[in-house]
């Protein structure tokens, strides 16, 4: 299966919580099953990824590391 | 980040409803005659309701990063606004306000809005916010104005304190738009029922 990405949210430099304010703000557009790559460089981003996750029910598909910028691979929930 | 925070982040799901509580055994080792009935504490609501009673630079963002990171995750959001924590919401134009000298004085010596926030410690007339504006410029934090509209996008709502806005000769003319109407101590304690409460 491949992944195809519906769209890319570049967050890199912004601080908490703008990494996930705007991650839920442009889930809004996306349709159910739909993937979202998300990039960011603050570190917090990891934790708060994961919560916001598991509180939303937004699967966290991938989560890799390349230098400073972290990336979440994130699948919208069935409604 | 460290692997603790990460397994807290894992275990957090909460499972509801909550199991009884198991019997317990007394300790001078004899059965109790019968069990106890078995306190079931509330549900807990995905619900978050801050009470922000402190309108220093540093009270107004913390309880804005909360209200933001709440509603992105889906909770439902809600802010009492009550004492100094009211004057953050004054539109930025607004100067001086109140019925009596009283009041107007209070309003020429504490000037509301979001762009005139002092901080608590280190305000210096000014100084302090200034340097905290320069430093959230230079690592992207939002300010506390951009937070609001962040908050009140993803559906934040927020509620004035009535005593508050007539103790202080606020009207409703003076706050800025998409407040909720004012509200009382009854009010936010019905909204804080099975809801997790901050009060900042």
């Amino acid at each position: 299966m491949t992944l195809a990405i519906t769209a890319t949210l570049d967050l890199k430099g912004l601080s908490c919580p703008l990494p996930i304010v705007k991650t839920a703000k442009a889930f809004k557009d996306l349709q159910p099953g739909d993937l979202l790559e998300v990039l960011a460089t603050d570190p917090g981003s990891v934790p708060d990824f994961n919560a916001w996750s598991k509180a939303t029910g937004n699967q966290l598909l991938e989560q890799t590391q390349d230098g400073g910028v972290f990336r979440f691979l994130l699948k919208k929930k069935e409604a | 980040m460290s692997a603790e925070l990460m397994k807290a982040i894992e275990d957090a799901a909460v499972e509801l409803p909550y199991e009884p509580a198991p019997s317990v055994v007394s300790t001078n080792g004899k059965p109790r005659p019968a069990a106890e009935p078995a306190v079931t504490p509330p549900p807990v609501e995905n619900k978050l309701v801050i009470i922000l009673s402190h309108g220093d630079f540093e009270s107004v963002t913390a309880a804005m990063i909360l209200a933001n990171a709440s509603a992105a995750m889906e909770q439902e959001t809600h802010i009492f606004c009550t004492f100094w924590g009211l004057f953050p919401l004054l539109r930025d134009d607004v100067r001086i306000t109140g019925d009596n000298f009283m009041q107007r004085m209070l309003s020429f010596m504490n000037r509301g809005g979001l762009s005139h926030l002092k901080t608590s410690k280190f305000n210096f007339a000014g100084a302090g916010p200034a340097m905290f504006n320069v430093l959230r410029h230079k690592y992207n934090v939002a300010s506390p104005k951009e937070l609001v509209e962040s908050a009140m996008d993803l559906g934040v709502k927020f509620h004035p304190c009535q005593m508050t806005m007539d103790m202080m000769g606020l009207k409703p003319e003076h706050m800025i738009d998409g407040l909720e109407p004012p509200a009382g101590a009854a009010s936010v304690l019905m909204l804080g029922r099975g809801a997790n409460n901050l009060f900042i």
